[in-house]
């Protein structure tokens, strides 16, 4: 059978490759400019089909202890948001983290600080790749540059939430969701059963059973002695993620004089920008980070002996930049340029910081 | 003496699933007695491998560590939302939140409205003893006015602090709440009284007839500074008053 090629929003295939994953639950709060992943979810009635339970929950706080509930009870779940709404759902993402719950979470970021814009905006990734709840932890960071990406990072953020028992978030920006292109969705898989739900994750709380001792999804721990022991864990599973999970895409990087490191939108409008620097002359590479942590620092480490100098371009003040410099480590010139508070900056503007900042 | 043990003469026995742990909570406090009802309830319905619990944050945290069966601990006041996720994903189990009145009708009002305006198919388990007891004795949204704690310590002024919420007349206008019941557990008969509102709420869940909400007026004997006894009769004289006994609901 030939692919199915479909042309749907960022925010329409989130919601389409959930019902093909299998998904078991989302649980969301409308907010712009993500609202569309919820609606197209309750115009698909999953329920009436694989058994996917919609539900719209009175607050993003209560969205996310959903995920949690559901996560704890073994089950595939997800929720989403944008900024404003990812921020009330961090108090839920450290508990999860601390309850090792498997769950992802879909950010698609507007503009802030506050209620902010409507606009797109990448000034989330501090509060994604750095924490953002309290506690030591850390989340699968995923960036989409595609709608493609969109539907194929569901399917990738559950099966790396299962495999590490962590939540994992798909940090899109209001031009990934909102933006039409062709999307081939993934296959169809069924959902897990409770059989093989128990089978598979036998830590959830699925009903004690005579066999086993109760199952207590929790993240506290008052002894301090076994509380360090549980963030040892925790830190012995990040560096086992840092170590396998990194994700990237070079565009054009070997023999680049120059190099963009950018993610998500951002990564596309400077690959333009790398046309038109190369019409100049000036031959620059693109090098964008898929997972934002665990960050691509070794292969930008790698470039920092080659290129003569690094940019940063995120549509935000300059923050994943700091993540370059510590990968490059003072070898090279790291510069940032951004726009700010929905802005979105042409080719154009990005090939006159080349030539300001870097020449 | 030995000669009297026999089975027909046992009077009493611990619940099955109640396990060994040392308890945690205070001589006298309400929290004891309910917990018991829940296991002894469980058990007799035959519940015990599909009942998951929802254990909040308050004195009632480490509920999980006293009644053998699965459990996930909630952030405080969100047990309901937990709560709604788990039944509608697993309906076939039976589902429960165990809340304090800070955790249900303070930080977590939003989701004790919702969870009955939508009718979820659980029991909301609700211990009242108008004060936190866990973080030593500050005021809740529950104490009584002129009541002295913590945060207010010359007493709950109306003017600065609002009034007593009563938060089951609250849940009783809501379409989706099935059974609202005031309980207590001071007496014997008391107690006798309010595992079959127990029993009624968790049938109920189960026969789809939306939410159930049993609030246990309750003692802390330590936040109240008073001995158990002195704490069941201020009970009686005072909360009882404002949180009167019975049925609210029950369609």
């Amino acid at each position: 059978m030939a692919e199915e090629v479909k042309l749907m929003k960022g925010n329409e295939a989130i919601a389409h490759a959930a019902i093909r994953y299998g998904a078991d639950g989302y649980f969301g709060y409308p907010i712009t400019p993500q609202s569309e992943i919820m609606e197209t979810l309750m115009e698909e009635k999953p329920w009436e089909t694989t058994g996917m339970v919609v539900l719209q929950a009175e607050s993003e706080v209560a969205a996310i202890n959903m995920v949690y509930g559901g996560a704890g009870s073994g089950k595939a779940v997800m929720t989403s948001s944008s900024s404003p709404g990812i921020s009330l759902k961090q108090e839920g993402i450290s508990y999860l983290a601390g309850a090792e719950l498997p769950a992802l979470i879909v950010n698609v970021m507007r503009g802030g600080p506050g209620l902010g814009t409507i606009q797109p905006s990448q000034a989330d990734y501090f509060q994604t790749v750095k924490g953002g709840g309290h506690g030591d932890y850390r989340l699968i960071t995923l960036a989409p540059a595609s709608v493609q990406e969109m539907a194929d990072f569901v399917k990738l953020g559950f099966d790396l939430a299962f495999k590490y028992r962590n939540p994992a978030i798909i940090l899109a920006d209001g031009i990934i969701g909102q933006m039409m292109e062709k999307v081939v969705l993934p296959p169809f898989q069924p959902r897990l059963t409770d059989e093989q739900i128990r089978a598979a994750r036998p830590w959830a709380a699925t009903g004690k059973t005579k066999n086993r001792k109760r199952n207590v999804i929790t993240s506290l721990e008052l002894d301090p002695a076994r509380m360090e022991e549980n963030n040892i864990r925790f830190q012995a599973k990040y560096r086992e993620i840092e170590k396998n999970e990194v994700r990237y895409e070079e565009i054009g990087c070997e023999n680049a004089d120059y190099l963009i490191v950018a993610f998500g939108s951002m990564a596309r409008i400077c690959q333009k920008a790398q046309e038109l620097a190369r019409a100049e002359g000036i031959n620059v590479g693109v090098l964008r980070p898929i997972t934002l942590w665990p960050f691509p620092s070794e292969i930008i480490s790698h470039y920092a002996d080659k290129v003569k100098s690094m940019i940063s371009v995120e549509l935000n003040a300059g923050q994943m930049v700091e993540d370059v410099r510590l990968a490059v480590n003072g070898r090279v010139k790291v510069e940032h340029f951004g726009r700010l508070g929905g802005i979105v900056p042409t080719p154009d503007e990005v090939v006159n910081a080349i030539k300001e900042k870097l020449l | 003496m030995n000669d009297i043990v026999k089975p027909e003469n046992l009077v009493y026995s611990k619940p099955r699933l109640m396990n060994d742990n040392p308890m945690h909570y205070c001589p006298g406090c309400s929290h004891g007695v309910v917990h018991k009802l829940i296991a002894e309830v469980i058990d007799e319905m035959g519940m015990e491998e599909n009942t998951i619990g929802i254990a909040p944050v308050g004195c009632a945290v480490f509920a999980y560590n006293y009644i053998d069966i699965d459990w996930e601990e909630a952030a405080h006041g969100r047990a309901p939302a937990i709560a709604t996720a788990i039944k509608r994903l697993n309906p076939d189990k039976m589902v429960f939140t165990y809340q304090g009145d800070g955790d249900l009708a303070a930080i977590g009002t939003a989701e004790t409205i919702h969870a009955c305006n939508r009718g979820e198919n659980i029991v909301i388990v609700f211990i009242n003893n108008a004060i936190y007891g866990m973080t030593g004795g500050q005021m809740a949204p529950t104490t009584l006015e002129g009541m002295v704690t913590a945060t207010c310590p010359y007493g709950r002024n109306v003017e600065l602090y609002g009034y007593p919420l009563k938060i089951s007349d609250l849940v009783v206008k809501l379409d989706g709440a099935c059974y609202v019941t005031r309980q207590s557990v001071e007496t014997a008969a008391a107690v006798k009284k309010a595992k079959k509102a127990l029993r009624h709420a968790f049938e109920n869940s189960m026969a789809k007839k939306g939410t159930s909400l049993v609030e246990f007026v309750s003692t802390c004997v330590s936040g109240w500074k008073m001995s158990p006894e002195n704490a069941n009769k201020w009970l009686q004289e005072n909360m009882f008053a404002k949180y009167p006994l019975g049925d609210l609901k029950n369609v």
